[in-house]
């Protein structure tokens, strides 16, 4: 039982990490927010329409099924890099309503182009 | 636009008349400024090997199609640049070189023999420029040209569509060579400016480029990767954006993704073209045409 708290704390902080906060107050807020898998292949994203609440902030944790790729939401200035073999999670707070784009900013292959999703934002 | 005919023969004729009134004028870098005024030729986006019959059913025609109406100028430009994507991306190396042996076979019957070259990210991306320094040499480099130092910028030979701290640093110590007013001009692909991010119109380190570039006074950009005509000022820099001619594209922000605009048959090659710059050095600026792969 201490183990597994002592794992869940360590996750915690290894996930407060990626998303660039510290101090006890923010790790506590990153560990309730919802994280939203997103796999990445070539030349698409699973789901590829993301729906957010509002300024709830949510994880996006996305994997690779093949090659390094990119996720870019200009709209919120998020980006990251995706990586085969490996979760890269970034914080998203919705901040405004509406249907915004998302692509893939690495040039990956030939339907480079078409990798895009859309996130939309209800109130 | 201007007519940049007429307006060339009439500089060539005041030029001819007028060597005693212009022979004061002098650039900094002591060429005789009626030695200055030319025009040279951009094209960009050709995107040889690109399928699509309802973005353009004349696909493999396009191109000959251009360089005819280059070839058929009243007066040759000094020199013709393609700003970049010579061709359209193939995952297959074998395929993209066949397709840039193709176009340079296509472009050798340009007339004009100062034939300059840049990548763009279907060129170089999936490579890191590989194929395309075998065919058309360096992805950036300068030269001088009638009192104008032009610079061409790869934006595009990293797949992350960014220019690199070491390119970055030979651009600052070429700039730093160059006198405060010096004309200069610069090629890229993608726009160095966040043109519409959100459909990849941007460079990633573009803002560096334009904070070294700023440090100079007369600063003018051509790029491509758009497809249409566009024209932008950061401070002091003007960034203008050349026609394609494979396909043309939205304007950005103006659909919901960036697809190819359809084909119109009514009007044929409409939103494609190339455009002739001309280079003037007192006052410096520069007139653009536009002109189409075919005439009305």
């Amino acid at each position: 039982m201490a183990a597994l708290k002592r794992r869940a704390l360590l996750g915690g902080i290894a996930a407060a990490a990626l998303a660039g906060v510290g101090g006890g107050f923010a790790l506590r807020a990153y560990a309730a927010e919802r994280v939203i898998p997103v796999k990445a292949r070539r030349f698409t994203y699973e789901p590829d329409e993301i729906v957010l609440k509002l300024n709830e902030p949510v994880i996006l944790e996305f994997t690779s099924a093949d090659v390094v790729m990119g996720f870019r939401a200009a709209d919120f200035n998020v980006r990251t890099d995706i990586f085969p073999g490996k979760s890269s999670r970034v914080r998203l707070v919705p901040d405004k309503v509406g249907t915004f784009t998302f692509h893939c900013d690495i040039f990956c292959g030939d339907g480079h182009e078409d990798m895009d999703g859309t996130i939309r934002v209800e109130r | 636009m201007t007519h940049s005919i007429d307006r060339r023969q009439f500089l060539k004729l005041a030029g001819l008349g007028g060597a005693v009134l212009v022979s004061g004028w002098r650039s900094s870098d002591g060429i005789a400024a009626a030695d200055s005024d030319f025009y040279f030729v951009q094209l960009s986006d050709c995107h040889w090997g690109f399928e699509g019959p309802a973005q353009n059913p004349d696909a493999t025609g396009t191109l000959k199609k251009a360089v005819a109406a280059v070839n058929s100028l009243k007066e040759p430009p000094d020199f013709i640049i393609f700003t970049g994507d010579l061709t359209h991306t193939t995952e297959d190396g074998q395929e993209r070189r066949k397709r840039m042996t193709e176009f340079r076979d296509i472009v050798k019957d340009l007339k004009v023999k100062d034939v300059k070259f840049m990548p763009g990210e279907h060129d170089a991306s999936l490579d890191h420029g590989k194929a395309f320094k075998e065919f058309f040499g360096e992805t950036h480099y300068t030269f001088d040209h009638k009192g104008v130092h032009f610079i061409a910028v790869d934006n595009v030979s990293d797949p992350r569509a960014s220019i690199g701290d070491e390119q970055l640093a030979w651009l600052k110590a070429d700039l730093e060579r160059q006198p405060r007013d010096a004309r200069i001009v610069v090629f890229t692909h993608r726009p160095l400016f966040d043109l519409y991010p959100q459909w990849d119109w941007a460079t990633t380190d573009g803002a560096k480029a334009i904070e070294v570039l700023q440090t100079r006074d007369n600063v003018t950009v051509f790029y491509g990767h758009i497809h249409q005509e566009h024209h932008f000022k950061t401070g002091k820099i003007e960034h203008h954006a050349a026609k394609g001619l494979m396909f043309a594209l939205p304007a950005p922000g103006s659909t919901p993704k960036r697809t190819p605009v359809a084909w119109d048959p009514q009007v044929p090659y409409k939103g494609l073209g190339f455009r002739e710059i001309e280079a003037e050095a007192r006052p410096v600026k520069y007139d653009i045409t536009e002109l189409p792969v075919v005439k009305a």
